[in-house]
């Protein structure tokens, strides 16, 4: 009876994914051929965990981790400042900041930072009324150099995004907001800024992983950061690979633990369910607690 | 005693003109419906009144402010942003596309005005937005974020928000365009309701039912300038103008 028909259980069968096998198998060949190398290769492995926790590489991590985190807030600071001076209704004001832009777009950030650890050359005396008369170079210290270096060229990357949140806003909140008779800076503080962060946070997380590796230039002025601290030891002792390898591992963890930093942030934005975002953040990390 | 006065208002946008010379004024307490058809200037004339757009040409006053504009004989001033602020905020604006803020509930939309303009304690501003919400019939959603709502409900949220800074008029510009066509008797029933407490009204619509059962007095604009004037039957039903004509039975 054709009633019954649909009633009669019929087996599924997957499609069969040949080209999965297939493309393990290459993968694991090039692996495999990557670890053959390896092995071959006259590297020391057991000095790597050594060098990774010895005094001058773990002193190096604190420095890549100053000057990262230094340099993504002054950058940040900055860079949120001329978004903002960037729709200025004042023409002078979102001119200068579109060419500040420009600019700090357009040095390299090595550059940059031999620019300002090289400032005495030319500048060799600093002086601020009523704060400070000295000479450059007691201020311009290589953390100085390489901060400003990356802060600035980080602030217009920064602002461009800030921009970008910033016009993702929807222009009718904007009319509301004047026609309850709101000032044009309470409009930014109050309905745009805060609705910019869901834009505004991945790529800025984006920057900051990128930033951690970027704060190596500092190599150049000397700063003792992970790299140049690297490079104090493999010059005296040659285990260039060894050393590089060390300081690989770190970069990498760092970089894994920013990330699940990151991905918590974002999780936290969109958390609709009430409380703060330190609660918010909380209930990510501790599930069920909060 | 005419609360809205409209003189010689012209507008243009490069080339295109919108405006070309709109005169009338609102009484105290009318509610003045405009219709017309699209592209015919009413919703920017209404933006001009509370100087979201600028005028090219002529003056408009909300009771006896000069709006946008401090006069000096035969020079118009512009405005500090302070100043614009202040006439803004004594008239209120309902838009097509609600426009509440999206990071904030139902009720932190309605007392955002009289708490940071008008510097309201933050007690007295929520009782006073409760009893609005309660008003528009959505006081069992004060804790809700406009995506939650209906378009329906965001509009009535959005009305609360234009009352809460005690407007002396309020703008309404297509305030049900947006809606399907199940919610858009919860918005004029609110509407309705309100021009009843006697609040002056200036309402840009197609509710043609609206104009006709609520509305003081009604105008019907095309191309920038006002063709008929008067009671809302008479422009409906006893129009001598052709382009009148021709709206009102495309529309009814």
């Amino acid at each position: 009876m054709p009633e019954n028909s649909t009633h009669q259980d019929f087996e599924i069968r997957p499609l069969p994914h040949y080209e999965r096998w297939i493309s393990a198998l290459l993968l694991v060949a090039v692996l495999g051929g990557f670890v053959y190398v390896l092995a071959g290769a006259q590297i020391k492995w057991s000095t790597i965990p050594q060098y990774a926790t010895s005094t001058i590489i773990l002193s190096g991590i604190g420095g890549t981790m100053y000057l990262t985190i230094g340099s993504m807030a002054l950058g940040l600071l900055l860079g949120l400042i001329v978004a903002i001076a960037r729709g200025s209704q004042n023409s002078v004001v979102s001119n200068a900041a579109a060419a500040y832009v420009w600019l700090f777009r357009g040095i390299p950030a090595l550059v940059l930072v031999l620019l300002w650890f090289n400032i005495a050359l030319v500048v060799p005396n600093v002086w601020i009324p009523f704060i400070f008369y000295g000479s450059t170079n007691d201020i311009v210290t290589p953390f100085v150099a390489a901060l400003l270096g990356l802060a600035l060229t980080e602030s217009a990357f920064m602002s461009e995004i800030v921009r970008a949140g910033i016009i993702s806003v929807d222009p009718g909140q904007i009319e509301a907001a004047k026609s309850i008779g709101l000032s044009p800076w309470k409009i930014t503080k109050r309905v745009i800024l805060p609705q910019t962060l869901k834009v505004v946070i991945p790529p800025t997380g984006n920057e900051f992983i990128a930033m951690l590796k970027y704060s190596s230039i500092a190599y150049v002025v000397a700063y003792q950061e992970l790299a140049s601290q690297s490079a104090k030891i493999y010059t005296q002792n040659l285990q260039v690979i060894e050393v590089l390898l060390a300081a690989t591992i770190w970069y990498v963890a760092l970089t894994t633990i920013f990330s699940i930093l990151q991905h918590w942030i974002e999780k936290a934005l969109r958390d609709t369910s009430g409380g703060s975002f330190a609660r918010k953040m909380m209930r990510n990390i501790a599930p069920g607690r909060f | 005693m005419d609360l809205v006065r409209i003189e010689d208002v012209h507008k243009s946008y490069g080339h295109l003109e919108v405006l070309k010379g709109v005169s009338f004024s609102v009484a105290k307490g009318d509610v003045q419906c405009i219709v017309g058809p699209s592209g015919s200037g009413k919703s920017t004339l209404l933006r001009c009144i509370n100087h979201l757009e600028t005028i090219n040409r002529g003056r408009i006053w909300v009771e006896d402010d000069l709006i946008g504009y401090r006069q000096n004989g035969r020079i118009l001033h512009e405005m500090s942003d302070s100043e614009l602020c202040h006439q803004r905020s004594q008239i209120g604006m309902v838009f097509q596309s609600f426009n509440l803020f999206a990071h904030r509930t139902s009720l932190e939309n309605v007392i955002e005005g009289p708490i940071q303009v008008r510097s309201t304690p933050k007690t007295q501003a929520i009782e006073k937005a409760r009893a609005l919400l309660a008003q528009v019939g959505m006081d069992r959603f004060e804790n809700y974020y406009p995506r939650q709502l209906s378009g329906g409900q965001q509009q009535r949220v959005a009305i609360a928000r234009a009352l809460a800074m005690e407007p002396k008029v309020v703008l309404f510009d297509e305030p049900t365009s947006a809606l399907d066509p199940e919610r858009v008797g919860e918005v004029l029933d609110v509407m309705c309701e309100l021009a009843k407490t006697g609040m002056t009204m200036i309402v840009v619509t197609h509710e043609i039912g609206f104009a006709r059962e609520v509305g003081s007095t009604l105008i019907f604009m095309d191309q920038g300038v006002v063709v008929e004037k008067g009671k809302p039957r008479d422009v409906i039903e006893r129009s001598n103008n052709e382009r009148a004509q021709a709206f009102f039975s495309k529309i009814l």
